[in-house]
Order: structure tokens, then sequence, then C-alpha cells
């Protein structure tokens, strides 16, 4: 072994894709735009005021942001994957090679997935729980708010060794799921298995830590008076929700230990030879997987309660069946898990088992979707923007779920399973509910978090692009399952084939506009910010978060309030809810802390180190993690009280906004 | 189970299937218009599902539009059935809980019964809808392993074996025996019927009958690599007579397939073109899913067999000679077979048909070969 070989393991001059010009060109902009970005911090001398109330901030407002702008850019980058598949599945036709390698191309649709579930969606699910929750409520911070920081960090640790594999090395060629034997250290020799295992091990401490904060928060946070049926939708759901993370995330570590023992230590558990046995990974990769998908929808099920709620301005209709029907679904997605592989050869009575199981999903969730039908039922509904969102998926979720039950038909699923058509389906669901309920609620919450409402002209043309874009991109690969197309093709024989694919890259280019649009949107908003400002409640909400202003103090309530109601906010409002005046105390508040970025840091370091066979720094940054973590703990400056000076300041500052009635 | 379906169903799908098909039947829709049975039955088990479940799609897609557009907050003619404390009402719960809970009902009855009688494991007992046959007959033996990455079919009853090329007689039950010799894939003719998993170490089945004449592809429904897109092959279901003629052309063949010619050809290699073996090594296939064709490796279920008899002892815990399967570098064409081209298969009757080797196309594998 060489010196180089002892420092750098086998990162080599090699190891930098100089030989794939588009990476080359990708590098070049993202390390000019870094660049400017960097210079213009510098120039705004903002990295102490970003370091200070930002990076090391234990505000659960200020992390759920952080969460969603880091959803935000790894969501462009996604995107971007999709569109290079979109366009090299439009030419590759007639001979042509299209314009990607194999290398390249099947680089590009794994990390397509893995990064729009592990560092889009997982992120904006996270972040919007994150801000709404505690507000909801009626908390001042999450349970643990240094966890909290921590697992943002680690998620962010996550995302950058994900981007990193795009530079040096190369990321897994192997689908999102990394199904072994393909996976196995044989057949995927070179790092990119290594950075999707490293990847998500870091990233998902984040989000079983973040997870176990939010279950305590809810549990244990409640304002006085809110039992556990006068939770909020919103907040039930979140509840669910991190019950399946805490519950599932544990098995994907344990079954990417299981991948990496194999890879690195040369164990046998899904190897061909000595007994290893791949059809053990599929099993428990999916019993994590299953429950994940249902983790991504059930917050969104709540937005639309709530939005639904508030711009029909009535009651959510069947509350108590709501919640059942949350439970209902928690419970089942982990008996479906082998509706992913029903090919796989089981049995017809467990293929039947799992089969029918899944169907019954479909029970609950039908009952939802009549529970917001019923919520509109002889309401006032005002179409705005995240109304609009919700109907939308109402429509599209509706077909996304038919053809889902078609898929769970095991007989059915022989013939349509890996093909287009469950392409289509799940970004049906996923885009259909995921993304449109994220759009409504960040249209929804916007003016809670900044004080001011987003431009509607801009967001209508985002609604209609989407609208639009999507059914363009996903209705010709429904017709394509139909003709026996299956997914991850890099090159097509059958020339009829092509136009379908060219509709569907329109339909992303039509998609592209929404984003664009969107961005638009954002930036508009916050230019003409003043003339777009709200006070604390623009929508006449119901929930406790829209009591406080907007955007909320960093203690969020002056005075806990006292619930009793599920929809506190409008009860309150009823019974004429005078906001006190006067007898403010200070507020006992937690300190910041620089230690989740350090954490965090030192554990990207170490997963960076393993990738490349850096034993050296892999075990220094390991040590570097447990020591600093040991030394956090002789940290005593954790808490502060916010004098009560400051917080009569900001309440009368309130009062006088109020008055004058902005 | 066996039982055919009820007069209903059959009166259901006679008027459900052309009017569902209609629209589908101009274009190449394959699965919607297959020519083997099973896959005609799984292609009406789609349309049944649907047809059930548009019961309660469409009038709940409807009811949302319609409530969206009647209880808009500018529609004045609405504003005084506004009831914003109305939130419950027990014979509406009952309703939206039932009627999926009925659908569902129906659907997980017909899933049952389906998954049961189109279990790929199951013998067949009809050849169409209007015969039927015993399933003890001895269906025709199709022996497929997925290799990298082209798929070689052996018929064991014929004794002959062929290369990414699949001809079956019309009419005939057949069995495929499945496996693969490095990573998963997936078995799929849409013509044919649905698809099966092919994994290495392991044999899964799937029954299957052609009614018609027909030309199709078939193709792994399953990534297993750089190779993965061009892992297609030719399929067509033939009369006797033209069956017959067939398998006269690739007896026809002067090469034979044994172990030898076996492990040269399960080497990693892409768009490999058609080849005849006029001749089969017996137990060839055994070999195969026991992963143990080359000289000196032992079989897996000799293994397993020693397992189950308690174990050999601790002293055999260093004895791996022979058990070693993976190796590095599995997954990469050699540089030596790529100058060759496609010479690796030892007889190219189709080759000129085969789209032309193109080797600017393999960079991605160099790309991959470079990183270690």
């Amino acid at each position: 072994m060489t010196t180089a070989q002892m420092i750098f393991g086998r990162l080599t001059w090699d190891s930098f894709p100089w030989h794939e010009p588009i990476v080359v060109a990708t590098f070049c902009a993202v390390v000019l735009g870094g660049a400017a970005v960097v210079a213009a911090l510098t120039y705004f001398k903002l990295w102490g005021y970003l370091w200070k109330e930002w990076f090391t901030s234990v505000d659960h407002k200020k992390i759920g942001i952080m969460y969603m702008v880091l959803g935000l850019i790894m969501f462009l980058r996604g995107f971007a994957d999709a569109v290079m598949m979109r366009l090299q599945q439009a030419l590759a036709f007639n001979g042509s090679e299209g314009y990607l390698n194999a290398h390249h191309y099947d680089q590009v649709f794994t990390a397509h997935g893995v990064i729009m579930i592990f560092f889009v969606a997982m992120p904006f699910i996270t972040g919007l729980m994150n801000y709404i929750v505690p507000l909801q409520i009626g908390a001042r911070d999450v349970s643990f708010p240094f966890l909290n920081n921590f697992s943002f960090w680690m998620t962010t640790g996550g995302a950058v060794l994900v981007m990193a594999s795009l530079f040096l090395g190369e990321f897994a060629q192997t689908g999102w799921l990394a199904y072994p034997p393909l996976s196995g250290i044989d057949y995927s020799p070179a790092t990119g298995v290594d950075y999707y295992i490293w990847a998500l091990q870091v990233a998902g401490v984040g989000t079983t830590l973040s997870g176990i904060n939010l279950i305590a928060t809810i549990v244990k946070m409640r304002a006085p008076g809110m039992s556990i049926m006068k939770m909020p939708v919103f907040t039930w759901t979140s509840l669910c929700a991190n019950i399946l993370i805490v519950a599932s995330f544990p098995i994907l570590t344990a079954t990417l230990v299981l991948l990496s023992l194999d890879r690195y230590a040369g164990t046998n558990f899904f190897t061909n030879d000595f007994g290893g046995n791949p059809m053990m990974y599929v099993n428990l990769i999916w019993i994590w997987g299953h429950p994940e998908v249902y983790i991504l929808i059930l917050p969104l099920f709540g937005v639309f309660s709530e939005v639904t709620s508030t711009f029909s301005g009535k009651r959510l209709f069947g509350y108590t069946s709501m919640v059942y029907a949350t439970c209902c679904i928690m419970v089942l997605s982990y008996l479906v898990w082998l509706h992913h592989f029903f090919t796989m050869g089981s049995g017809a009575s467990v293929n039947s088992f799992f089969g029918i199981t899944t169907m019954i999903i479909s029970i609950p969730t039908g009952a939802k979707l009549f529970n917001w039908l019923f919520t509109m039922y002889r309401g006032r509904v005002r179409f705005e923007l995240p109304m609009m969102w919700t109907v939308a998926f109402m429509l599209t979720f509706t077909i996304g779920g038919m053809t889902g039950v078609m898929l769970a038909v095991p007989p059915a699923d022989f013939v349509l399973h890996n093909s287009l058509f469950l392409i289509a389906h799940f970004h049906n669901v996923i885009i259909g509910g995921v993304l449109f309920g994220l759009f409504a609620a960040i249209n929804y919450w916007w003016p809670k978090a900044f004080g001011f409402k987003l431009n509607q002209f801009w967001g209508h043309v985002s609604f209609w692009c989407w609208q639009v874009g999507f059914w363009l991109a996903f209705t010709p690969l429904y017709i394509l399952g139909f003709m026996g197309v299956t997914r991850r093709m890099r090159v097509f024989d059958d020339p009829s084939l092509q136009i379908y694919f060219v509709i569907a890259a329109i339909g992303a280019a039509i998609v592209a506009a929404g984003i664009g649009a969107m961005l638009v949107q954002f930036a508009l908003s916050i230019w003409k910010r003043d003339e777009l400002k709200v006070e604390g409640d623009p929508w006449n909400g119901r929930t406790l978060e829209w009591a406080t202003s907007s955007p909320p103090p960093e203690y969020n309530f002056a005075f806990t309030p006292v619930v009793y109601d599920a929809d506190s906010w409008a009860d309150m409002k009823r019974h004429g809810y005078q906001r006190p005046l006067t007898g403010y105390q200070a507020i006992h508040m937690p300190s910041s802390t620089g230690t989740g970025v350090i954490l965090a840091g030192l554990a990207t370091v170490c997963g960076f180190a393993l990738i490349w066979y850096m034993w050296w720094l892999a075990a220094l940054s390991f040590v570097g993690m447990i020591g600093f973590a040991i030394f956090h703990t002789f940290n005593y400056k954790r808490d502060y009280y916010i004098p009560v000076e400051d917080v009569t300041r900001t309440e009368e500052e309130r009062t006088r906004i109020l008055a004058a009635g902005v | 189970m066996a039982n055919p379906p009820s007069p209903n169903r059959i009166r259901l799908l006679r008027w459900s299937a052309p009017i569902l098909a209609a629209p589908l039947a101009g274009c190449n829709w394959v699965v919607m218009n297959p020519s083997g049975d099973i896959a005609v039955q799984q292609r009406d088990l789609i349309l049944i599902s649907v047809a059930l479940m548009l019961l309660i799609v469409i009038p709940v897609m409807a009811m949302v539009v319609w409530f969206a557009v009647r209880y808009r907050a500018t529609n004045e003619a609405t504003e005084k059935d506004y009831d914003p404390d109305w939130d419950h009402s027990t014979k509406l719960e009952l309703l939206i809980w039932s009627a999926p809970l009925l659908i569902i009902i129906a659907l997980g009855a017909l899933t049952w019964v389906s998954t049961h009688k189109l279990d790929p494991y199951r013998p067949l007992d009809r050849i169409d809808a209007k015969t039927a046959i015993d399933p003890k007959v001895k269906p025709l033996t199709v022996q497929v392993v997925a290799l990298d990455w082209k798929w070689l079919f052996i018929y064991p009853d014929l004794g002959i074996a062929t290369v990414n090329e699949l001809a079956l007689p019309t009419n005939v039950p057949v069995r495929f025996d499945i496996t693969s010799s490095t990573v998963m894939n997936s078995f799929y003719i849409p013509e044919l019927a649905g698809q099966i998993y092919a994994m290495p170490g392991m044999k899964t089945q799937l029954h299957a009958v052609a009614n018609k004449p027909a030309k199709g592809i078939g193709f792994s429904a399953n990534y297993s690599g750089a190779g993965f897109t061009h892992m297609r092959f030719g399929y067509q279901s033939l009369d006797q007579a033209g069956f017959n003629a067939w398998v006269a052309k690739v007896k026809g063949s002067q090469t034979g397939l044994d172990r030898t010619v076996y492990q040269a050809l399960a080497k990693p290699s892409e768009k490999a073109p058609v080849a005849y073996f006029g001749t089969s090594e017996a137990n060839l296939f055994d070999a195969v899913v026991n992963l143990c064709v080359k000289p000196g490796q032992r079989c897996m279920k000799e293994l397993m067999h020693i397992d189950q008899m308690g174990g050999a002892g601790k002293e055999s815990a260093h004895d791996t000679k022979g058990l070693q399967y993976d190796f590095p570098n599995s997954h990469v064409i050699d540089q030596e077979d790529r100058n060759k081209g496609q010479e690796t298969a030892p007889d190219a009757p189709g080759a000129s048909d085969a789209p032309a080797a193109d080797h600017s196309s393999h960079s991605g594998a160099d790309a991959h070969a470079q990183h270690r």
C-alpha cells in the first residue's frame, strides 16, 4: 500500500469524472454559483448572522424553514435528474443511444429516486411538521430543541454526501432501493453504493431523532385542555407519521448495516454464495419502504384537512372518523410490504393476503376523501391557492389511488409490475398527494412564517402549469405501461413508442415552467412584501397557530393558550377572545448551540472517509464525534430567560399594529 | 377455486371487454391485447377491477367538482345553506365507510380467487376459455436462464437450446423453470403471460400457453446493471408444423451447449445475437440453479443436504473450497471479449437481423471498470 493510498484510500485523480462533459459543465456551474454565493455572503457580512441566527439556532421555526430550504434545493437537483431522463428516453430511438451512456443514465435514475424521497419529500414534511406542530399545540418549542438542530444537520449531511457523489467518484447504479446482489461488492465495486449507504445512514439518524422529538412534543407539550381528541388534524397525522418513522427507520438502518457488512467485512447476508439470501434484503427494505410512503402522505392528509376546513369556513366533517382512519392507515401500512414484489414467486395465499390488505387501506383513505367532500358541503368555499391545490389533489389522488388498487391485484400486477404504468401510478400519488399537499401548505402557512402572503398571479401560473404538465408527462407513461414498456430503459427499439416519450418530455418542460413560476412567485412576493403584508390571521384560521402574530415571536405565545375545542382558535374567536395586554412574565427558552453543526459535520466526514476507504480519517472523525458529544454534556449554558421588558415590547408592538388595523 | 367463472361474470366480461378494449384496438397495447390465455385472463382482471372501482371513483370525482362549484363563496344561491357547525352525520358516516368497504369486499374476493387461479406455479387446467385440459398432462418444459445481459432457453425435452430467441407451439401448455446466473432479473413476455423474477441460486416457475401464432418480444423487467436496456429477446408462437420446422432448424446447428460453452456464454456481454445449440447437456439447468456449473464448485443442494443432516461439524468451517460464487468484477465486460465483438456466441444465424454491435456505446462499462 502506497502512502497516497494510505492517506486518500481509493480516491485518485481518476475519481473525478473528467470524461463526462455534462458533469464537468455542471461542476463548473456549481463552482461559479457557489463562489458567487460565498462572495455575496462575505461582502454583505452575513456569515455571522447566518451562524448565530440560523445554523446554530434551536428555534423550531427557523429549523423548519431551513428544512424547507434544503428540500427546495434538493428538489431542483432531483428535478434536473428527471428532465435528463425524459430527454434521454425521448431521444434514444432509431438506433440512437441518446446522449447518456449506461454508466451515467443508471446513476441518474438512482439518484432521482433517492433524492426525491430522502432529500426532498422527507425534509419538506419534517420542516412542515417542525414549524407548525409546536404552534398548533400551543408550545414554545419542541421537547428537545438541541436534538432538533442536530437532526436537521444530519439530514443535510446526508444530502451533502449525495451531492458530493456527483463530482467525486460516482453514485449507485442500482435503482433507488439498491437490491443485492447487484448492490453487493462483487457487482458494484465502485463508490456508488457506498455513497448511497452512508448518505442514507447519516440522514437516517436525523430522521429517526426528529421523529422521536416530535412524538415527545405532541405527547407531552400540548396546551392545557388539548386532550388527544381535541388535537388539530395536522397534529394527529404528524403524530402518526412520526410513530411510523420511529418504528420503521431502524429497519432501514439495520438493513443497510447488513449490506455494509457484506460490502466492507465480507459477510454473506445478501450474497449468492455462502448461504446469503438477496430475497431477505428485498423483504427488509420494503418493510421500511412501505410505511415510508405513508410517512410522506399522512402529514399532507392533515394539511388538506386544515385547508379544506379553513377555506370552507366550516368545522371538519367527521373529525373522529378522520382520526380513526389515520390510525387505521398507520397500522395497515405495516401489513402490505410484499405487494412491491408479488412477482418474486410467493404462494398464491401469501400474495392474496398482501393484495387484500393493500386494498383495505383504500377504505380509510376513501373515507378521508368523503370527509373532505362533506366539509365543502354547505360551506362557503374560498378558492385561494391552498384550496385550489387541495381540490386538484382530490381529483388527481383519486386516479392514483385507483391505479394503485389495480396494482394490488396480484395477477394484474404480474403484467404491470415494474412497467411505466407503475411509474405513472406512484408519481400520480406522490406528486398528486405529497407535492400538491406541500404546495397547499406552503401557500397556506407562508403568511404565518413571514408575515406576508404569496403573490396570487404567479401562484396561479404555477398551479396550471403543474396540472397540465403533470398529466401530459404521466398519461403517456400509463399508456406505455399497457404497451409492455418497462422502467429504467435507456434505449428503445420500437420507433412507434417515441411519440409518447416526446409528449412526456413536453409535459416535463411544462412542469419545469411551473417550478419556474413558483420561484418567481417566491421572489416577487419577497420583493413586494410590504404590499402583501398581513396580520396574525389572514385566512380566518381555526387552529392555534393563527392565534399568535405572523411571523410568531421566538417564544410563540406570550401566554400559553387554554383549549376547549378541536378548532380552538375558531372557538376562541367565537367567544370573543381578548388578547391579554398586561401581566407579562420573563420566558424560559433554550440557548443556541453550534454542537449540532459540528457533530453532523464530523458524521459527514466519517461517512465520506468510509466511502473512500480513508480509514484513519474515519476513525479520527468518529472519535471526534464521540468526544465532542461528551464535551457537549458539560455545556451548562443551555437556557436563558427572555426578559419581561422584551416580551412586553414585542407584545405592545403587536397591539399597536392590531389597533392600526393592518 | 378451479370452478369456471359464474355466468354473471362471463356476461359482464362479454359486455365490458369489447367496450373498454375498443379504443385500444388500433394501437400496440399488447398488455390489453395479448395472444396467450394467461395474459388474456390477467387483462380481463384489470378491466373488471377498473370497472368495479369506477363505480365509486366517478361519483366521488363528480362530487368533488360539484361541491366545489356549488358551495363556492361567490355563489349567492347557496349562501342560505351555509352551516359552519355541521360536522357530523351518522348516516353519512356509515355510507362513506361502507361504500368503499363493499367495493373492496367484492374486489378482495375476486383477488383471492384469481390469485389462486392464475398462480404462476399452478399447472394449467385450460388451453383457452373453451378448452379444458387435464392439469396432469405433462407440459412442454422450457428452462430459462437470465445471463448478463441475454437470455438462455433450454428445451430439455427436445435437447436443444437457444440464446435470445424463444419459440413455442400454440395450444400446448408450457412450464418455464426460471433462474438467473448473477443478479435479479424478471422474465416477462407481455404477449404470453405475466412476469416472474429470475433469481440466482433459486428457481421460479411460470405456466403459460400461447393460443395463436404471434410474434413479439420478451425482456427483463427488473434492472440488472449496465447492459439491462438491451436484454431483450425475440418471442414467437408457431403452429405445430411451424414449431417442428423451427426445432429442426435449431437441431441443425453444429454447436452443442455444455458446461464449457455455458461458462463462456455466461460472461457479461451486451446485444448478444441469437444463437442456436443443436444439443444441450442434460442437468445443466440444475447445475446453474445450484451455482455449480464450474468444475470444482460444490452444489447448493449438496450443502443444504449436509446442513439438513446436522451440518459437517466445526472442522468444516474453514473448508470454503468450491463455495465462492460471486467474484470481483463479475459484472464487467472483458476488454478481450469486447474486442472480439460478439464472437462469444458460438453460432449466430440471426446475427444479420440483430442490431450491429456498437462498440462506442460501451463507454459506460469502461468508466465502471476504471474505478477500481
